[in-house]
């Protein structure tokens, strides 16, 4: 599996003209991790997004290359999509309130997912779920399957979303802010749960956040995007040499323990780096 | 400035809050983290008044809380929320739901007090006739803690006022509420999950576990690593652990 990106651009038509959030992106990913960081509406989501084709219709696309182990993906039917989609790249998103079906138990919604891929029986689908929710290490996976997601927590949930996106093998998980909405306690553990199926399963992984060294722990190359460009990639272990201005500001920016400051420092956005 | 003592707060069965107290002097900050459950923002909605099934005794510039506010208590005491999507209404513009609790607090001078204010947490003056949607988080933001400023309080309650933002706008955001706090000599309570935000602003912490306040100490302490509780500990070995990437 190999994710190729070459020149993506994404535009939404406004009445004062095209608005282009993603210009002239390009990025490659195997069977790695990879963060894309950026503030709200740097275009790191669309991004990943343009990948499984899941932009408004409004979204006007264009990419010198769009391919999914060599699949184009601007050009592909809507069929070949919903192969793709789910079954060999699953999307993993923010909220797991929201994400999730409230009227289907989690076991249901997970035997579902696997089930539209597997095509075994009511009951192996069932066994299935329950074995996924046991391997994103839930305690007690009987009782979780036959639960409601309101009668779940963040984390529980998040893990819930994880299970179904595993159900088909897919070769490549895309999370979009998935430990935005949970405890400092809860986003480790489910960050180092996503590190370790990823590379048990040998999957790729597209982890998308905003929270730079986060991302970085966790990732094995970090993309940094501001305002719908790529900026900098670097490898995680190099990200206290960035180059980039912003990089460093959204590294200093952050208040730390271990290092106090009295004021901190606020980001100087430089027009240049819009060109 | 403020004081709680041995508060309890229940819901049905459940005890949310089991006996708290702390003490936070005029012009101070003081922080409460912990996780989600913990019982962190029940404590600061208790002494916001929005939620009156309490026991204990609180008082706010010595005068006991009651579980009925009255109207002073409102002016002197106000409340910043997590979600500036959510807190502020949609369909009203930044002029009126700035002019709102002048109105209510029948505060004369209300355009003058309007601009200044919107100076006072940087934003510019075309802001005043914007929708929320017409604004950015970190623009929302600042909206909800001008607002929260108009009846001129002594007191601000702030429940997670930066885990919406971007980290580039939680600097400005935190450096905004460092400044207004010097500048007018405000009384801060913060509540938040992120131990390091928290120390940032508050020179005192207390860290909640399942409605318990299982330790108090100084930031100083914290980033040192002088730690009695093995929660506190926990908690600041997940934060350290990340800053060391």
């Amino acid at each position: 599996m190999k994710v190729e990106i070459a020149n993506l651009s994404i535009a939404f038509p406004t009445p004062q003209g095209l608005s282009h959030a993603v210009r002239g992106v390009s990025l490659t990913l195997g069977a790695e991790k990879l963060g894309i960081v950026g503030e709200s509406g740097s275009g790191k989501s669309l991004t990943a997004r343009a990948l499984l084709r899941l932009l408004p219709p409004a979204a006007i696309v264009t990419a010198d290359r769009l391919q999914f182990d060599g699949i184009d993906i601007l050009k592909a039917s809507e069929r070949d999509m919903r192969a793709i989609r789910g079954k060999r790249a699953g999307l993993i998103l923010q909220d797991p309130k929201y994400a999730l079906n409230p009227i289907m138990t989690a076991g249901a919604q997970i035997a579902e997912a696997w089930r539209n891929q597997k095509k075994g029986s009511r009951r192996e689908a069932m066994q299935a779920a329950v074995d996924l929710l046991a391997q994103v290490q839930i305690r007690d996976p009987q009782r979780v399957a036959a639960s409601y997601p309101h009668e779940l927590s963040g984390g529980m949930g998040q893990r819930v979303m994880i299970a179904m996106m595993l159900a088909p093998d897919p070769e490549l998980l895309i999370a979009d802010e998935p430990t935005s909405a949970l405890d400092a306690s809860v986003q480790a553990e489910i960050l180092r749960l996503l590190e370790d199926l990823v590379s048990r399963r040998g999957m790729g992984l597209i982890l998308i956040s905003h929270d730079l060294p986060l991302v970085s722990h966790f990732c094995d190359r970090v993309a940094v995007m501001y305002a719908g460009r790529v900026v900098e990639e670097l490898a995680a272990n190099d990200l206290p040499r960035a180059q980039h201005a912003y990089t460093r500001g959204l590294l200093e920016c952050l208040p730390t323990l271990s290092h106090p400051k009295s004021r901190l420092p606020v980001m100087a956005r430089d027009p240049a780096w819009l060109t | 400035m403020i004081s709680v003592q041995n508060l309890h707060v229940r819901f049905g069965d459940v005890q949310a809050v089991q006996g708290i107290s702390f003490a936070v002097g005029e012009g101070e900050s003081f922080g409460i983290v912990g996780e989600s459950g913990s019982g962190k923002s029940t404590v600061l909605r208790a002494l916001a008044g929005l939620n009156d099934e309490w026991t204990g005794l609180m008082t706010i510039a010595g005068r006991a809380l009651a579980p009925k506010r009255g109207r002073d208590f409102f002016r002197r005491v106000q409340m910043v929320f997590q979600d500036p999507y959510g807190s502020l209404h949609p369909r009203q513009t930044v002029d009126r739901a700035l002019s709102e609790p002048l109105l209510v607090h029948g505060i004369g001078d209300i355009d003058r007090r309007i601009r200044q204010a919107l100076s006072e947490v940087s934003l510019p003056p075309a802001a005043r006739f914007r929708y929320p949607h017409q604004l950015s988080g970190g623009q929302r933001q600042r909206v909800a803690i001008a607002r929260a400023l108009m009846s001129e309080p002594e007191v601000l309650l702030l429940d997670e006022p930066t885990s919406a933002l971007d980290v580039s706008v939680q600097a400005e955001v935190l450096n905004l509420l460092a400044d207004l706090q010097d500048r007018r000599k405000l009384t801060y309570v913060m509540v938040s999950h992120n131990l390091a935000v928290t120390a940032h602003l508050c020179p005192v912490i207390g860290v909640m576990q399942g409605g318990e306040m299982v330790e108090m100490l100084s930031a100083e302490d914290l980033r040192a690593g002088r730690i009695s509780h093995k929660h506190t500990a926990d908690l600041r070995r997940l934060s350290t652990e990340l800053e060391e990437a």
